[in-house]
């Protein structure tokens, strides 16, 4: 006998109740430059398990309807950081999103998110998103002139003490929240902060003035209004504003 | 098209081609090659840890770890191999610590450790404390490490680039690699690099199952690509089926919850590990308690109305310690099954994991032709490669080693070969075969579809060569995968595009699956015994006699363009350990 095979609720009408199915819109913001310069508009009807995933919902209309809907997705479980994208008004991961809790009785409009120039329907550039990243030295950074042999030591308390930032996958679902970055892209944006914050706040590392001088630049923290956009947009949980916050305070007080 | 000329290519951005591009940046002018972007990869899913014998919480040490890795592969571990990974394995970790990793750490500051599947004190005596970690996000704090190394070192990306054909020239008699070719999806344009040294580390290919922990970007593409230029692929009927998937979608909840305490139970509530494993219980090794799973069920003791599945109870474990330890995969039961680990059991099924096959190399991770020779220029490392570390069967937290240890030696070794060698003249149109790939498949009138063939393939998979399987199954699978592969030349995809064409992507994804899973098949259907990941219940027993030997996989091309997949052997490397009776 071979293994057992254990999906049956895979399709309709399996199981002994009645079908889990329902009938869902999807209304996806559509845009191809190689066939118009215009974005559309497109809705979808498909029959989905409420359980499911957002993203298997586009993977029905991909596989099944039309092919050449385009998005990213990769690990399908959160932790990629692949599919940010506008649920229903708001930035979260197709995959971490279930049909059941975005009342699919009413169109669920799914577009690319925001602040970042839109390539192919879903997919965005995400270069500046890289780049603001990158400038805030994402790195530790340490002066020993001899390397230790055995790892540094450090307490879990001090460990404790930037844990939350180190959770972000990159997604950047809070940068393409914040209503600041919409209107000026050159601002860093929640993500770099964030992960600048995972440093400075980090006990082996010595060059946190550094990080406090390149935020505080005029595209820097101080553009921050405090809005929580994307700490309601992370889909890890971080408290990215707190993080923005504390940022912020080390600069005044240059203690960290 | 556009040509590129680097010293060294890698192609994948994941831990074990992070770790390469590290060493081989300071060494050689080198371009990265990601499918994807780096911070993707799947290595940043891997949860529970990294092993290595530091002794920060209690006695251990490499013997006891080469030891471990050899009983947990069946003993089809290359043992000089096994002895590598585990010595080197403590300066892996400390590299890492030292270039950030946040771990866990104890109360004295040193880095944390806690148990995991396999991991013994003293050869079986007890389970030792000996994965490193940080929470239950090891492989997401490795990824971001690495990828914050990569931006310090000025590691040069092209990111979304999907390489498509690996290019070797004959000199000599002698095949050495020339470069690759890879297909950039923002545009659609083809570019070639050429490269005096490769190095493939582009990861696993488990989407040819359906339940499995895998990305959907998991489709054996390097393995793939070598294949199809001659080179051989090393024991691909050995995969691993991790013991604790998310019940019907494969998403994977550590061990590192069993290290914590966690316990799985029957439909009775049975501790049921205790009859199969009554030293090391629920922290055997995951082929051991995957078919215990399955045994379960299979003899009516399963949980739920289908009786298909089994609990990961985690109830009695302290909400402070999930919260601290495990909170990552907790969330996952929360999030996908709407269940609180605090109060209610999960439930879970073994899902398709890890290949512990995949492209032979030596310990510097150069690519063998055949069973002795290098091919010049070429490397792999990481999931994509086979060492062997793994053997039949790899244990938990050694795979986020393996991409350290092999990572770091392919990229030293590839960098100093580029060094002192020359560039490899090109074959004439180096990019004949993707043009004509892409192009069959954009114009292609065919009336089959991608997700219809790969769902029948990802079905017959998981229903003939899962976690048991007989010469009736696998045959059942062989005949399914050769009709597949035969539809897939009448397939046909909607988007005729070039901008982001991830219709045309999958499409070749869907090929390099297929062909894969035929090698698999057939490498399974030779192997008469049962040994680590693969179980043969026609032969339930290991075959030292007969089968204490690798696979090796080539695909022959007949005069009438038939494709065939020849069968040779390769012994294995025996130093310390004589194979023994395998028990936990």
């Amino acid at each position: 006998m071979a293994t057992p095979v254990m999906d049956k609720a895979e399709t309709p009408d399996a199981g002994s109740a009645a079908s889990p199915y329902i009938t869902v819109t999807f209304r996806v913001r559509r845009f191809n430059p190689e066939v118009s310069a215009e974005a559309t508009w497109e809705d979808f009807q498909l029959e989905i398990d409420p359980k499911e995933r957002v993203l298997d919902g586009l993977h029905k209309i991909k596989w099944d309807v039309d092919g050449t809907l385009t998005f990213r997705r990769s690990c399908a479980h959160g932790i990629c950081g692949s599919d940010a994208m506008r649920i229903n008004g708001k930035n979260r991961l197709a995959c971490k999103t279930l049909i059941k809790d975005i009342n699919p009785e009413k169109p669920i409009t799914i577009e690319p998110i925001k602040g970042l120039t839109v390539l192919k329907d879903l997919v965005v550039d995400m270069e500046p998103f890289f780049q603001a990243y990158r400038d805030v030295m994402p790195f530790l950074i340490t002066k020993d002139t001899n390397e230790p042999t055995r790892e540094r030591l450090q307490s879990a308390e001090d460990r404790e003490r930037f844990d939350d930032t180190t959770k972000c996958i990159l997604c950047a679902a809070c940068t393409s929240s914040c209503p600041v970055f919409w209107n000026d892209g050159q601002y860093f944006g929640p993500a770099a902060i964030v992960n600048a914050h995972r440093f400075i706040f980090d006990s082996r590392d010595e060059a946190g003035e550094q990080r406090l001088e390149i935020l505080n630049d005029k595209d820097g923290v101080w553009r921050c209004r405090t809005t929580f956009n994307c700490t309601d947009a992370c889909p890890r949980g971080i408290e990215v504003t707190k993080a923005i916050q504390e940022v912020k305070r080390a600069l005044i007080t240059r203690r960290f | 098209m556009k040509i590129h000329k680097y010293d060294t290519v890698i192609v994948g951005a994941g831990g074990a081609g992070m770790r390469a591009a590290i060493e081989s940046t300071k060494r050689s002018r080198t371009a990265v090659l990601t499918k994807l972007y780096p911070t993707r990869s799947h290595t940043g899913a891997a949860q529970g840890g990294m092993a290595a014998a530091l002794a920060n919480v209690e006695e251990d040490n490499w013997e006891w770890h080469t030891f471990d890795t050899v009983k947990g592969g069946d003993y089809l571990v290359d043992q000089d191999a096994a002895e590598i990974l585990a010595k080197e394995a403590i300066d892996s970790v400390l590299d890492l610590e030292k270039m950030g990793l946040p771990f866990n750490r104890t109360p004295d500051g040193t880095i944390d450790q806690r148990r995991f599947g396999g991991h013994s004190r003293n050869h079986g005596e007890a389970p030792v404390r000996r994965s490193c970690y940080a929470a239950d996000r090891t492989g997401h704090m490795i990824l971001q490490t690495l990828y914050q190394n990569c931006v310090k070192e000025g590691v040069e990306f092209f990111n979304e680039f999907y390489v498509l054909d690996q290019l070797i020239t004959e000199e000599d008699g002698i095949k050495k690699s020339a470069g690759v070719v890879a297909y950039e999806l923002a545009t659609g344009e083809i570019h070639v690099f050429q490269a005096k040294a490769v190095i493939y580390a582009s990861g696993g290919c488990g989407k040819f199952f359906k339940v499995t922990s895998n990305a959907h970007t998991l489709t054996g593409d390097g393995q793939a690509a070598v294949y199809r230029r001659g080179l051989p692929l090393e024991d691909m009927e050995f995969f691993q089926f991790h013991p604790t998937g998310i019940w019907r979608m494969g998403i994977l909840l550590t061990e590192g919850a069993r290290g914590e305490g966690g316990i799985l139970r029957n439909k009775d509530g049975e501790r049921f590990m205790e009859k199969y494993a009554p030293v090391m219980k629920d922290l055997a090794s995951r082929d051991v308690v995957s078919r215990s799973i399955y045994t379960e069920i299979r003899e009516g003791r399963g949980c739920g109305p289908e009786g298909d599945h089994v609990y990961l109870d985690l109830t009695h474990l302290p909400p402070e310690q999930l919260d601290a330890k495990l909170p990552d995969i907790t969330e996952f039961a929360r999030t996908y099954l709407g269940i609180e680990p605090y109060t209610d059991p999960i439930p879970i099924q073994p899902t398709a994991h890890y290949a512990m096959g995949g492209i032979p190399t030596n310990v510097e991770g150069e690519v063998l032709a055949d069973n002795t020779t290098v091919v010049p220029g070429l490397y792999a490392a990481g999931e994509v490669a086979c060492v062997s570390v793994h053997g039949a069967n790899r244990l938990g937290t050694n795979s986020l080693l393996d991409i350290n240890v092999f990572g770091r030696r392919a990229g030293i070794a590839a960098a100093e070969y580029s060094q002192k060698a020359d560039f490899v003249e090109l074959p004439e149109n180096p990019a004949s075969l993707v043009e004509e790939q892409i192009e069959r498949l954009r114009t292609s009138t065919g009336t089959e579809r991608v997700a219809t063939l790969r769902r029948e393939l990802q079905e017959t998979m998981d229903a003939n060569v899962m976690v048991f399987r007989t010469e009736q199954t696998i045959k059942t699978a062989v005949e399914k995968i050769t009709e597949l592969r035969e539809r897939f030349k009448n397939v046909a995809i909607q988007d005729k595009g070039k901008r982001f064409n991830t219709d045309l992507l999958e499409a070749i994804e869907l090929g390099n699956l297929l062909d894969l899973a035929e090698v698999m098949a057939v490498s399974a259907l030779a192997r008469k015994e049962s040994r680590g990941g693969h179980y043969r219940e026609d032969y339930p027993n290991r075959d030292d006699v007969n089968f204490m030997r690798h696979t090796m996989a080539y695909r022959e091309v007949g005069d009438d363009g038939t494709e065939t997949v020849r069968l040779d052997y390769k012994p294995v490397v025996q130093t310390r350990y004589q194979p023994m009776e395998r028990k936990y």
